[in-house]
């Protein structure tokens, strides 16, 4: 859906020095885009430990950004919870959301089931991009967030280029 | 040794510009063991395990000052993962000490699954810092030198269990403590 490059632009226009992540095939194609423009990805090995590295980063005063898969966001719950909620803290991220364009690969993708209610019992103020023609809208919901210091997500359909 | 008598040498050696992450029975310890630094993080409430991600995110965030992280043996378990992203990100200024009692204290002190050599692990994991003392006597003795060393380093710390100890209470409401510890950390720079 977004080139690397337009993904490491929108991200850097928004003052975005950490990108912490798991990849997955689509948002993992965007790294050497954002590596370009100046941001650091950090790597880790697990996506409860995005959230909450994130966290140390925003106490220390960095920016950072979380990206990971779906499948991610259903195993990081907890470090979630804990850093958005517990200690509020005005993190925004960015969620693949697997199969949504195309089932092509893994037939009844049970994502499709529970990423959308799952985002909702965590209470995240979601954007939801389906199409290329987004970008400036998800450039206007990361500004609006961060005016009002508050975390909120980005749900990328993924599945078809 | 006692928990107290392993976080007494890292109050002790602790700058003023250093940063000490502590959780579960440490986060309890330290804070009874004197008045809170404006750059402390008692990370209670937390997302238990946890404690050494957020200390690399901070170690990340502002490389000039030393991060100490006081965490448990049972969250180490439940984080392992960590120890190999620290050492990816090779953050000299990160310190990790993990206080080894084999059990899970806050919770009544039921056993952890099981006994490693976190010192192995690590090591596996690429630390190439790594320390292991058994006695207060010995830790208080080579405190000053091991926190001092180039990071990342890791410390495990043999401690006995207090199964008396209360679980550790939040000393205040978390969200105005992020933005008084994020002011700490970003304009009392000395």
């Amino acid at each position: 859906m977004f080139s690397g490059e337009q993904i490491g632009t929108l991200l850097s226009s928004h003052g975005i020095t950490h990108v912490v992540t798991v990849p997955d095939s689509t948002i993992g194609q965007w790294e050497q885009g954002i590596e370009r423009v100046g941001i650091k990805v950090v790597r880790v090995c697990r996506e409860g430990e995005a959230w909450t590295v994130a966290g140390g980063l925003h106490f220390g005063g960095a920016t950072p950004l979380v990206m990971i898969q779906c499948t991610g966001l259903f195993e990081s719950g907890d470090a979630l919870r804990n850093m958005i909620h517990d200690w509020r803290l005005p993190i925004y991220g960015m969620i693949g959301y697997r199969s949504y364009l195309n089932q092509d690969n893994l037939p009844g993708d049970t994502c499709l089931v529970f990423t959308e209610p799952i985002l909702a019992a965590w209470k995240l103020d979601v954007f939801f991009v389906k199409r290329a023609d987004q970008l400036a809208e998800l450039s206007q919901h990361m500004r609006a967030c961060r005016d009002d210091a508050r975390a909120g997500v980005a749900l990328i359909a993924e599945g078809r280029a | 040794m006692r928990l107290e008598e392993a976080l007494a040498p890292v109050r002790a050696e602790r700058r003023d510009q250093d940063v000490v992450v502590t959780t579960m029975a440490p986060a309890k310890v330290w804070m009874d063991m004197g008045p809170a630094h404006p750059r402390d993080l008692v990370y209670v409430p937390s997302a238990m395990s946890h404690a050494t991600s957020v200390g690399l995110g901070l170690a990340l965030a502002q490389p000039d000052r030393r991060v100490i992280v006081c965490n448990g043996d049972g969250s180490m378990l439940m984080n392992l993962g960590s120890l190999v992203t620290i050492v990816a990100q090779a953050p000299a200024n990160l310190v990790v000490i993990i206080c080894d009692n084999g059990v899970y204290e806050v919770t009544g002190s039921q056993p952890v699954p099981a006994r490693v050599d976190f010192v192995g692990i690590a090591r596996g994991a690429g630390f190439t810092a790594t320390h292991h003392f058994t006695t207060a006597a010995e830790w208080s003795s080579n405190a000053a030198v091991v926190l001092a060393r180039r990071g990342p380093v890791l410390v495990v710390l043999d401690v006995a269990v207090d199964a008396t100890r209360p679980a550790p209470k939040s000393p205040g409401p978390a969200n105005a403590r992020a933005q008084a510890f994020r002011t700490a950390m970003t304009t009392s720079r000395t």
